[in-house]
């Protein structure tokens, strides 16, 4: 059994119990615990069940590696699934349940796919899921589902906040073990910006556990209080705990994620907070991460990484068993059989695969303490089943023939150790193997590179391949050093390593299958992966039915790819799959390491952007009005603007119908603010217009309003708009309301890089002004009784505007009708909107007046056959295709589009064309249907000969109206063409003029 | 004519680390030109009413100032209620050279962050590095608040003023308010 020592504990606070509940059981801990250190505190070693086979997976690591113990979190808007227990910190009332068993933790149903396995190998998905096709989405899918998924979904929404943060920094140091902590003096000594991130909340890294003693400083726990001090003092070091180095990205962008409550939930501020930094140069100092060993029974609860075993002891006062095996391939294990007899525990056997010809400094220091090692030997098999009960010892180099039984509760081993090079990795470091460690370690030829070519990336500590503390200390002084260098800056002449005192360890050597010459047997109970139950025979049968690929037999055999993403099973599957090839490590190499490191939280990644914040919404000065006027809201790119007004109990088409009315019969009021303006003025602007549009704008006179087209350079419509000449110089563009900043952009790209030397500025003014259309027959009458300025036929005709004064308001009039009403369109400063909307809701209280809004405004001008951008246009169709010929000047030598609407595809007389359509029983034809045409393409579809573009029922007309592109559909006036509906019904529609209303134009001219 | 209103009101929220508030109405004039030009600098100048800025730079006093906003392109800042003139004034100097000057102080909102965390707030919100060594006083970035564009520069040590558009200015507050919710310092800078 697990449980609390009575001393040990150097991260704990014994002083402070904190209760917390897993599974609904009351536990108890101490301040300084992880989940992990607390559960095995309370001998609760099982903490899930593995993908596939549902076996009982115990905890097995101490840190972010840890691929078993994941925890759904919380409840209610602080639910969270698959958060690791080895790197949740305790709090008081932390309420935990294990994930991916059912219906209990001890008693699973899923457990029987064990009894399968020999039906659920390698590539099961693929073989057995297949056929027949229709049992995948029946039968295989739900049953997959329901017996897969690690965490649950969370179900209410988060109530934390989270937050981005930008930084700037001339080096960045990833990780905060003595690697780090030496790497950021050196580099901080020369006064440049320095940013530490360490991932957990203590300094110091795995040298406060391994020991070991500074020339200088005594013992290393005294060497890292010394040097924490000395950075804390520096002004230009940042040190950042509880920030984990999450990925590094192209021109020194990395990111950090830091957890700011995750121990104390509810606490005031963001959640996590997502560092966005730019570094001239990023030194890892990440580490190494321990491997396990592959032996049959490697995955029964209570075997764990050595280290783990020895953090659990000397960090948090944890013994996770009384009798502890020890299994190693290396001397760093030792450590562990020796702080467990200090702390009075015992170690039947230390289990050594090599024979060393002669005893290094471990291994005498274990045997003077009374352990018995076992050099040249092997764990043939674990015994137990939800924990371990003993383990059968073999000689490494046979099969696996049991030489004797040692009963135990916990064995602990150590496969040797890899370097954490994922950040070197991300942008593109090579690695190189290092044969003498067994490893991958950072190839310093092969850095990943900025822009000038120079690596940008350096690896310090143990994270490039150095493992004893003075090479560690050596190593990233080393880094430092040569990092500032390249950026140009100066050590202290008096700047060094710290001398350590060199601790002689034996070599040690790679083990990738313990027996060495185990049977297929015992290799399908080694395990690889833990979480998706990959195991050694898995690879084997990968390779043996080809797949050579290390990025195939991955995906394969899911191996790597659960939520830990293989930072334990990586390199003892690739060294399986070498082996099963014949050939070496480097020659398989590894899969693509990407980040981020660990899982970062998706909340961390949106930032601010929740809530009320989740995206901007543009207001226009009346907004509010609007919204207090009974406004239903329709998105109009970033903006909102008003659908429609229901009075109380009227429905919205009853409203739309309504407000069009309304507005032919009376006066109608519609906010138009956010129609884009821009200014175009300089000597070249007309010039640079007759370019930008289809027809001629440098022939406007000063006072006049003109109609113009604008297309993309490839001949299609992309905007449209009123232009007015303001001055000789000076244009006024009204766009589309979606159009303003693309147009803007349009015309700044094309002055910048095409026609850099016209003397043409551009100002997009949209949001100066408040706009409001008054429109209907009163809409003089209206502007009469406000006073001010002379708005008569005479004064301000059709397509004319005015500066002038209305009401005390000083304002812009444009004489222009997009409904075909008298219509005027007023600017004025945004600042005056509100009160100048007020001013004519007054003036026309007893003319009938009302705001509408954009639906009301889309049929109003479908019944005059004006065209939509968005709705007659899809990027796909020219001004030809609208009947616009009008609006293409023929006089001018070119404008944007001119060249493209000459090729044939656009000049073909087959382009579907605009017509108006009518049902023939006035109901109103679906938006976007087709009209079927006879016989049947190649695809054995239905030929199609039109399509509706716009579509309403116009209340002044009674009936349904539409517009629609028709083959040859100018042409066929009159004639009967039917669109099948999505309902079921065939609607008949006659092809017509598509002005319905006022052909003549004679409303809007009055 | 009524009286001119801002965006907001004038809302403001003094609960966090920093201080937020929308003021104005000020006085913006957007001039485009060459601006090694003479006449350019002197119709800047003489409605700015301060060193002609140099390159991301804006001098500000009071109501007052030029922001540099591109290679051809300033922010003139005077009080709101002359700005008219202004214009006028300014089109006289610029007779006869080739340039753009447009009233834009409606069409934004103008913000102030106050207090000790100012550098903080704004770095949680614009990719602009905001060390104190190299962001001073007087500096004038054209950047981002989180998704909208935005422009600012630090008036003093403890006063930063923002300049957006006005149809998000409710979206800039929110964002400034969350980025400067109590608990949340960072202590970076």
């Amino acid at each position: 059994m697990s449980t609390r020592l009575a001393t040990g504990g150097r991260l704990l606070n014994k002083s402070k119990p904190l209760g917390f509940t897993f599974n609904g059981k009351q536990m108890r801990g101490y301040e300084g615990d992880t989940l992990a250190s607390a559960l095995l505190a309370n001998d609760q070693m099982l903490v899930g069940r593995s993908f596939k086979y549902h076996r009982p997976r115990g905890i097995v690591a101490a840190g972010p590696e840890e691929p078993n113990a994941l925890m759904n979190l919380g409840a209610e808007g602080r639910f969270e699934p698959n958060a690791r227990a080895t790197t949740t910190e305790l709090f008081e009332g932390l309420e935990a349940n294990s994930q991916n068993h059912w219906p209990s933790l001890e008693f699973d149903v899923g457990a029987i796919n064990k009894h399968l396995s020999r039906f659920l190998p390698a590539g099961f998905y693929y073989k057995m899921f297949m056929y027949p096709r229709s049992f995948w989405k029946h039968v295989y899918e739900p049953f997959i589902r329901k017996s897969a998924g690690l965490g649950k979904a969370p179900k209410a929404r988060d109530e934390d906040t989270y937050e981005h943060f930008y930084a700037f920094c001339d080096v960045l140091v990833v990780g905060g073990g003595v690697a780090g902590l030496q790497a950021a003096k050196t580099a901080g000594q020369t006064g440049a910006r320095v940013i530490v991130m360490e991932q957990s909340e203590h300094w110091g890294g795995r040298a406060l556990v391994d020991g070991g003693t500074v020339v200088d400083d005594g013992p290393v726990d005294k060497f890292v209080e010394q040097i924490f001090s000395e950075l804390e003092a520096m002004d230009n070091v940042q040190l950042r705990s509880r920030c984990m180095g999450a990925g590094v990205y192209d021109h020194g962008y990395a990111l950090g994620y830091e957890r700011l409550s995750d121990h104390k939930p509810g606490r005031d501020g963001p959640r996590h907070r997502l560092w966005r930094v730019r570094a001239s140069h990023v030194i890892t100092a990440t580490g190494a991460l321990e491997r396990p060993l592959s032996f049959a029974g490697n995955d029964i609860p209570g075997v764990m990484l050595a280290a783990a075993v020895r953090d659990y002891a000397v960090n948090f006062g944890v013994s996770v068993g009384d009798r502890t095996v020890v299994v190693t391939n290396n001397d760093n294990a030792y450590l562990t059989a020796i702080s467990l007899k200090h702390a009075g525990l015992d170690v039947p056997a230390i289990i050594d695969a090599r024979v060393l010809s002669q005893d290094s400094a471990q291994v005498a220091q274990a045997k003077a303490l009374g352990i018995r090692v076992m050099m040249g030997h092997a764990i043939a098999s674990v015994k137990g089943t939800k924990r371990v009960t003993g383990v059968e010892i073999c000689a490494q180099a046979g099969e696996g023939a049991v030489l004797e039984e040692i009963s135990c509760d916990a064995v602990a081993m150590s496969g040797g150790w890899s370097p954490v090079v994922h950040l070197w990795s991300h942008c593109g470091g090579k690695l190189r193997w290092d044969a003498v460690n067994a490893c991958f370690s950072p190839d310093p030829d092969n850095p990943p590179k900025g822009v000038d070519g120079m690596g940008f990336v350096t690896p310090a500590g143990a994270a490039s391949g150095v493992f004893a503390l003075d090479d560690v200390l050596n190593d990233a002084h080393a880094a430092a050093e040569g990092v500032m260098t390249t950026l140009g800056l100066r050590l202290p002449k008096d700047s060094a390593a710290p001398v350590a005192e060199h601790r002689g360890d034996a070599p040690m050597a790679p083990v990738w299958m313990m027996p060495q010459g185990a049977n297929v047997k015992l290799r399908e109970k080694a395990w690889l992966d833990y979480q998706n139950d990959v195991k050694v025979s898995d690879v084997r049968l990968a390779a043996q039915e080809g797949f050579v690929s290390v990025e195939h037999a991955k995906r394969y055999t899911t191996l790597g790819m659960a939520t830990d993403q293989g930072k334990l099973s990586n390199i003892n599957g690739l060294a399986t799959l070498a082996g099963a090839l014949d050939t070496d490590i480097p020659n398989v190499g590894t899969t693509t390491f990407r980040p981020p490191y660990h899982p970062i939280s998706m909340a961390a990644i949106a930032g601010e952007a929740k809530g009320h914040v989740f995206q901007p919404i543009r207001r226009t000065p009346m907004h509010d009005w609007h919204n207090n006027n009974g406004a239903e809201w329709e998105p109009v790119g970033a903006w909102r603007r008003p659908y429609a007004y229901p009075k109380p109990g009227e429905s919205t088409h009853n409203a739309v119908m309504r407000e069009v009315t309304n507005t032919r019969e009376k006066l109608g009021l519609l906010d138009a603010s956010t129609l884009g303006k821009l200014i175009v003025k300089g000597p070249d602007a007309g010039r640079f217009l007759d370019m930008m549009y289809t027809n001629m704008m440098s022939t406007l006179k000063i006072g006049k309003c003109r109609y113009g087209l604008m297309c993309s350079e490839n001949g299609f419509l992309i905007d449209d708009g009123v232009v007015a000449r303001i001055d000789a110089d000076t244009w006024l563009c009204h766009t589309t309301t979606g159009g303003a900043e693309n147009i803007h952009g349009h015309m700044e790209e094309w002055l910048q890089t095409e026609w850099w030397d016209w003397n043409v500025y551009v100002a997009n003014v949209t949001e100066q002004y408040a706009q409001v259309a008054v429109v209907g027959p009163n809409a003089r009458k209206a502007l009469e009784k406000l006073g001010g300025m002379d708005v008569s036929r005479e004064a301000l005709g059709f397509m004319e505007w005015a500066d002038g004064d209305l009401g005390g308001f000083k304002c812009r009039v444009y004489r222009i009708s997009f409904s075909g009403e008298l219509s005027y369109e007023i600017a004025v400063d945004a600042a005056q909107g509100q009160a100048f909307w007020d001013a004519l809701m007054v003036a026309g209280n007893d003319l009938g007046v009302m705001p509408y809004g954009t639906e009301a405004l889309h049929i109003l001008r479908a019944e005059k056959g004006f065209i939509m951008i968005g709705d007659e246009t899809d990027g796909t169709v020219i001004p030809q295709d609208l009947g616009l010929h009008w609006a293409i000047s023929k006089k001018k030598e070119d404008f944007l589009g001119k060249r493209a609407q000459e090729r044939s595809h656009m000049t073909d007389p087959a382009r579907w064309k605009l017509v108006g359509l009518e049902t023939t029983d006035g109901s109103t034809l679906p938006d976007g249907a087709y009209a079927v045409a006879t016989g049947t393409n190649a695809n054995g579809q239905r030929n199609v000969q039109g399509r509706v573009t716009s579509s309403y029922h116009s209340p002044t007309l009674g009936k349904g109206i539409a517009m629609g592109l028709v083959l040859n559909g100018p042409d066929r006036m009159g004639e009967v063409i039917t669109f099948p509906g999505t309902d079921g019904k065939d609607y008949d529609a006659r092809i017509v003029d598509p002005v319905f209303y006022d052909k003549e134009g004679e409303k809007q001219n009055v | 004519m009524s009286d001119p209103v801002t965006a907001l009101n004038h809302l403001s929220s003094g609960d966090g680390i920093a201080h937020i508030a929308e003021i104005g109405p000020l006085g913006m004039i957007t001039l485009r030109g060459d601006l090694r030009a003479r006449a350019i600098q002197a119709a800047a100048i003489s409605i700015g009413r301060v060193e002609f800025p140099e390159m991301r730079h804006c001098n500000s006093a009071g109501e007052n100032g030029i922001a540099w906003m591109s290679p051809d392109e300033l922010l003139v800042m005077c009080p709101y209620a002359e700005v008219g003139e202004a214009l006028t004034k300014m089109n006289t100097t610029l007779a006869g050279q080739h340039a753009l000057a447009v009233n834009v102080s409606d069409a934004r909102a103008v913000f102030q962050v106050t207090g000790p965390y100012l550098r903080e707030v704004l770095a949680k919100l614009a990719p602009v590095d905001l060390d104190p060594g190299v962001f001073t006083p007087g500096m004038f970035r054209r950047t981002r608040l989180a998704q909208v564009p935005a422009a600012f520069w630090m008036r003093d040590d403890q006063t930063a003023q923002i300049i957006c558009f006005r149809s998000v200015a409710k979206y800039v507050f929110d964002l400034l308010c969350m980025a400067a919710q109590p608990g949340s310092e960072v202590n970076h800078f």
